[in-house]
């Protein structure tokens, strides 16, 4: 233990997780003493600047990469890219929270707060590589969402997303830190680094692949890949709107980061078969069981668990490339998936009336802006080109062609197909059905359109310019590989 | 008698994370499913603190925080099952059937 006090750069490497603590409890504290009518937006703003602040101290930090906290926290390229994903989804999230607020009248002040708790998690979890903090990390994060997903108290579905979220979350986070326990005592420490040395000498210890096992389990839990997937969804179903684009988008992230840092950075014995099998499962299922939703939060629901399972075939592929095809999939499938949730909840209504198919039917008329939103959005889920979504499963399927899974690729390809239908006929709906019952039209606040703005220039930037991206991502991989 | 070893408290461990999961599985009622999933973290817990006996300290502070997260857990899930009951004036699992495919 060279130093036992830790040094000034230290803190800066734990920075933008400083500011967004700072800037919850300041929410957590003036919630009570504000105004009840004011509170909405001047909490609101408060939350927005504290994730912009929190993007600014990234910046910064990215200047100091390296390892701090007694080589708790690693500042890197890879770090960094999923701190400004992880904070930008909460940004774009609270701005279009304002108005389903308002129009769910829900009091919202912790809301708020809740939102950057969880983001403090996600940070920290990809750039913890200590399994100690991860775990804390991950903890952090779960419990705000669990919170979240039952924001809409009155509601029984609301509270029931909840229990359900709640109980499967922490089962999960139980075997996952079964595994972590499996993976100390056959390495001897909670490290990754330590971990991956351990790991090179063969013979590697059987407790070694169980532990990864479990923690693969409790990881696929979190990231609703098959077989894990039962709890998705539900609580997409129950949970408030803005609160699933936030939920379905930035943990995944997060747990997708953890992941990878376990998976390749430790070089996890016997990982290529556990995610092959969870890769086709999630593409098969998530998508099989999307074609006969009306419900669309669940609809969106069983997509994300398809859109995890391409995602896993990036895990399988050869590191160089898997890792760079798995972070632009996470971002782009980030800013098209936070972009369609702010849709939904705009057109939700009080007390989420309005979210099967038939009520999207004549949006195209009613609000054309609006459906031409949706419409690019459901455009880059299905992969079209012009789209972030097309160059996500492009660069994935391409990188696990260049590892020989030829196999997993087919299924992953065909899976498109099928997903490109459910995803085309929410767009017909809109455009080619006329409205059966009246659904009232409320005009799309300033702030919803900021994050809709937002979400719609990212898809299309990834889309149309990925280079920068994928080559920020690529240099980050390989840092973090040698 | 042979000494108690390591590999004694794996198997007590590994004896209460099965007690645990069939728990989780089978009960019916969401105050003792609660408790089943304490009873995988406490089999954690005794994990950690066996492989102490091997590789230092670091287990038994893991084990600490484990405990600490165990409580925070708790805390919030029984707030959400409150929050569940005020609504539906039940914690039986089958009566959480709001949304089914």
């Amino acid at each position: 233990m060279a130093q036992t006090i830790p040094q000034g750069v230290e803190y800066v490497r734990i920075l933008p997780e400083i500011v967004l603590s700072l800037f919850g409890m300041v929410i957590m504290v003036l919630d009570p003493l504000v105004d009840e009518r004011s509170t909405q937006k001047l909490l609101g703003l408060i939350a927005l600047i504290g994730s912009v602040a929190a993007i600014a101290a990234t910046l910064y930090q990215s200047q100091f990469p390296g390892l701090g906290f007694w080589g708790m926290v690693k500042v890197d390229g890879f770090s960094t890219f999923f701190h400004i994903l992880v904070t930008a989804i909460a940004a774009v999230v609270i701005l279009s929270s304002f108005e389903y607020m308002q129009v769910q009248q829900i009091r919202a002040g912790e809301y708020y707060g809740l939102i950057l708790f969880g983001a403090v998690g996600m940070c920290l979890m990809s750039s913890a590589v200590e399994l100690v903090l991860i775990f804390i990390a991950l903890e952090t994060s779960s419990i705000s969402t669990y919170v979240l997903a039952g924001f809409r108290r009155r509601a029984a579905i609301s509270s029931e997303a909840s229990l359900k979220y709640f109980l499967l979350g922490s089962f999960a986070t139980a075997f996952f830190l079964y595994g972590v326990a499996l993976m100390f005592g056959a390495t001897g420490s909670t490290s990754i680094s330590v971990i991956a040395q351990a790991l090179r000498l063969s013979p590697v210890p059987v407790l070694a692949y169980a532990g990864i096992a479990f923690m693969f389990v409790g990881l696929g839990f979190k990231v609703a890949a098959a077989p894990f997937h039962v709890w998705t969804p539900d609580v997409y179903e129950g949970a408030p709107a803005p609160v699933v684009g936030f939920m379905s988008t930035a943990p995944k992230a997060a747990a997708f980061a953890v992941l990878l840092r376990v998976m390749f950075e430790s070089n996890a014995p016997g990982r290529l078969w556990l995610i092959w099998v969870a890769a086709a499962l999630s593409m098969t299922l998530g998508n099989v069981g999307a074609l006969v939703q009306q419900n669309v939060k669940r609809l969106l629901a069983y997509s994300s668990i398809a859109h995890a399972g391409y995602l896993l075939v990036a895990f399988a592929a050869l590191a160089n490339n898997g890792i760079p095809a798995a972070m632009f999939y996470t971002a782009s499938y980030a800013a098209m998936n936070v972009g369609a949730f702010a849709v939904v909840s705009h057109l939700a209504g009080a007390g989420e009336r309005y979210v099967t198919l038939d009520d999207y039917a004549g949006l195209g008329r009613r609000s054309p802006l609006l459906a031409a939103t949706l419409t690019i959005f459901l455009l880059s889920l299905i992969g079209i080109p012009m789209t972030g979504g097309f160059f996500a499963k492009f660069y994935v399927f391409s990188a696990a062609l260049q590892a020989n899974l030829v196999g997993l690729t087919i299924i992953g390809v065909l899976n498109s197909a099928v997903g490109a239908y459910y995803y085309l006929r929410i767009i017909v709906v809109m455009y080619m059905r006329e409205a059966r019952e009246e659904v009232p039209a409320i005009p799309v606040s300033p702030a919803l359109g900021a994050a809709l703005g937002i979400s719609v220039a990212a898809t299309l930037y990834l889309g149309l310019l990925p280079g920068r991206v994928l080559e920020y991502a690529s240099r980050s991989a390989a840092e973090l590989l040698h | 008698m042979a000494p108690i070893s390591t590999l004694h408290y794996l198997v007590v461990a590994a004896a209460l994370f099965i007690l645990g999961v069939i728990g989780v599985l089978t009960r019916r009622n969401v105050v003792i499913v609660l408790m089943s999933i304490e009873l995988i973290l406490n089999a954690v817990n005794l994990n950690l603190v066996a492989f102490s006996r091997i590789w230092g300290l670091h287990g038994q502070i893991f084990a600490i925080f484990v405990i600490t997260d165990a409580a925070a857990e708790a805390a919030v899930g029984l707030g959400i099952l409150i929050a569940f009951f005020r609504n539906k004036e039940t914690v039986n699992m089958d009566e959480v059937d709001l949304m089914k495919w």
